[in-house]
């Protein structure tokens, strides 16, 4: 008898899932369920190139209706899932009907951290294609602009902003933001990468309130001065969806609580994976939430081979990776530097367009973590390290040796704003 | 047999495929994706075609000869 497997969320996440289903050999029925109407797309662009408006929409589309007839892949999309039966199998959705299920996939992501300072109007969140749309269209007028929230999407909203020539100030109540992923030394350079391209940080201070409307609007902080801003943008970090779960008997603790196969703890047949996935890494001994795009893809491809192949369970025990393109940096981050209890620079990080890679390490003596600057191969080469479990004088040893930059430019990073 | 093709143009040095497929993408020193091969089997095309898919800025494509 033919399988049914239901994938809830559209993005980046549900959309690889569901094509990974197809690569292990699935060939039941595969639902993709999303709640937002278009067509599956994907995010990372929406504080970069598309919110720069060097992307047209287009170009951030995840999977064609054609792609997804191709694969066998019937899309539900406009409808939101409200409720999970996990007894009877089946996915409730918001028009009232039901899909019957034998295995889903919840990968239905974050939202954005809302806003707690709602004056009139002018204050922006970005997490979907609309809110980037919107952004866009306010950051075309002239008057400042101030981002709350140093992290990695406030750093990328304002190099774009920046680049679309605004005067922009970056407000957060960490004394380097940054720092919370890399550690406060390497945080400073991300730190001094926003004042060389003429960004204002309020570093260490918070906000008390804003007042006003679009294009006037006062941002008071807890310092009591005033910032006046044409437009906010709150980058405050995000909130697993998993509300539509919680009377379903599915455990939730700030995600959907998942065992080392993605598979939701105590509910048979329930997978979770992506930014609402909260599951047991056999490596690091703990439960962990990532909030990464690569995660995402490589958690969904885990959970399609464990649900194609179930008597061959893939544990999914992955190194953490992200990037962030800000400004003339593209920086990308392996493993877990804040693990680390100390870390040493191969190349430097000051001046235009460094070339860098910082590798931390812990007291074991083991590579733990990387941080790369404009250094691809350096990256590449880190992550491999991290994963084989090589010690830190071996990392060390094999990065210092790679090639000097060559003659040639460093590749054109894409997004807006960056010279 | 299929056939790999990348957009170097596009191509961001995300460096996924290199992670996901060792064997066939590699990085070059400026940060932009290596043909290893030409072609692959239809056996590991799956596999292939799951490391193409982890590439953020979709610049890799498997195409049938
Ligand atoms: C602006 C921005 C820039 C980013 N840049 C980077 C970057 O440079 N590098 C990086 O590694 N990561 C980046 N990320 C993070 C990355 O995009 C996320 O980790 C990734 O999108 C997670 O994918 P996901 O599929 O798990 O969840 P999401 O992308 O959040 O997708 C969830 C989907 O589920 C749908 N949904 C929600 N609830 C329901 C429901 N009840 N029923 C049906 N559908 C529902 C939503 O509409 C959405 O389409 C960025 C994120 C943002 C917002
Ligand atoms: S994953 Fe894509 S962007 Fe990254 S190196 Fe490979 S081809 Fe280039």
């Amino acid at each position: 008898m033919s399988r049914t497997v239901v994938v809830v969320g559209s993005s980046i996440g549900g959309v690889r899932a569901a094509q990974a289903l197809r690569s292990e050999g699935f060939d039941g029925r595969v639902v993709l369920v999303g709640e937002e109407a278009q067509a599956p797309y994907d995010k990372p662009p929406l504080s970069k190139q598309f919110l720069a408006g060097e992307w047209d929409a287009d170009r951030t589309l995840l999977l064609s209706e054609e792609a997804a007839e191709r694969a066998g892949i019937e899309l539900r999309l406009g409808v939101a899932a409200t409720r999970l039966d996990v007894a009877g199998r089946q996915v409730l959705l918001a028009d009232g009907s039901r899909l019957d299920y034998d295995a889903v996939v919840i990968a239905t992501g974050a939202a954005a951290r809302p806003s707690p300072w709602r004056p009139g109007s002018g204050v922006h969140v970005v997490r979907t294609l609309q809110d980037s749309q919107a952004l866009q269209a306010d950051l075309q007028h002239d008057g400042p602009v101030v981002v709350v929230g140093g992290g990695f999407i406030g750093a990328e909203v304002a190099g774009t902003a920046r680049g679309l020539g605004r005067e922009v100030t970056v407000v957060d109540p960490l004394p380097t933001p940054i720092g919370r992923v890399v550690g406060p030394e390497i945080g400073r350079y991300f730190t001094e990468l926003h004042h060389r391209h003429g960004v204002s940080t309020r570093f260490g201070v918070g906000v008390e309130e804003i007042t006003g409307s679009a294009g006037d609007l006062r941002v008071r902080l807890t310092d009591g001065t005033e910032l006046p801003a044409g437009t906010v943008v709150v980058g405050i970090g995000a909130v697993p969806n998993d509300g539509w779960l919680a009377d379903s008997g599915v455990p939730i603790d700030n995600g959907v609580l998942c065992d080392e196969y993605s598979r939701a703890v105590d509910a048979p047949d329930v997978y979770a994976i992506g930014d609402v996935a909260r599951w047991f890494h056999p490596g690091h001994r703990e439960h962990v939430r990532v909030e990464h795009w690569t995660n995402a893809v490589e958690q969904g491809m885990c959970a399609a081979h464990n649900i194609t192949h179930p008597d061959d369970l893939r544990s999914y025990r992955p190194v953490e990776y992200v990037w962030s393109d800000q400004y003339d940096w593209k920086a990308q981050i392996v493993g877990r530097p804040t693990r680390g209890t100390r870390h040493e620079l191969v190349g430097d990080l000051a001046g235009e367009k460094p070339r860098a890679a910082a590798l931390y390490t812990d007291d074991t003596g083991r590579l733990c973590g990387a941080v790369t600057v404009n250094w691809p191969k350096a990256l590449a080469q880190s992550r491999r390290l991290v994963t084989e479990g090589a010690t830190f004088d071996d990392a060390m040893a094999r990065v210092s040796a790679l090639p000097p930059p060559a003659a040639r430019p460093a590749p054109v990073p894409a997004a807006g704003g960056r010279p | 047999m299929p056939v790999l093709k990348a957009d170097f143009g596009a191509c961001q040095g995300y460096a996924n495929c290199v992670d996901a497929a060792p064997d066939v993408y590699d990085i070059d020193d400026d940060g932009v994706v290596v043909l290893l091969k030409e072609e692959i089997s239809d056996e590991e095309r799956p596999r292939i075609e799951e490391a193409a898919r982890s590439c953020p800025v979709s610049a890799l494509m498997i195409e049938d000869a």
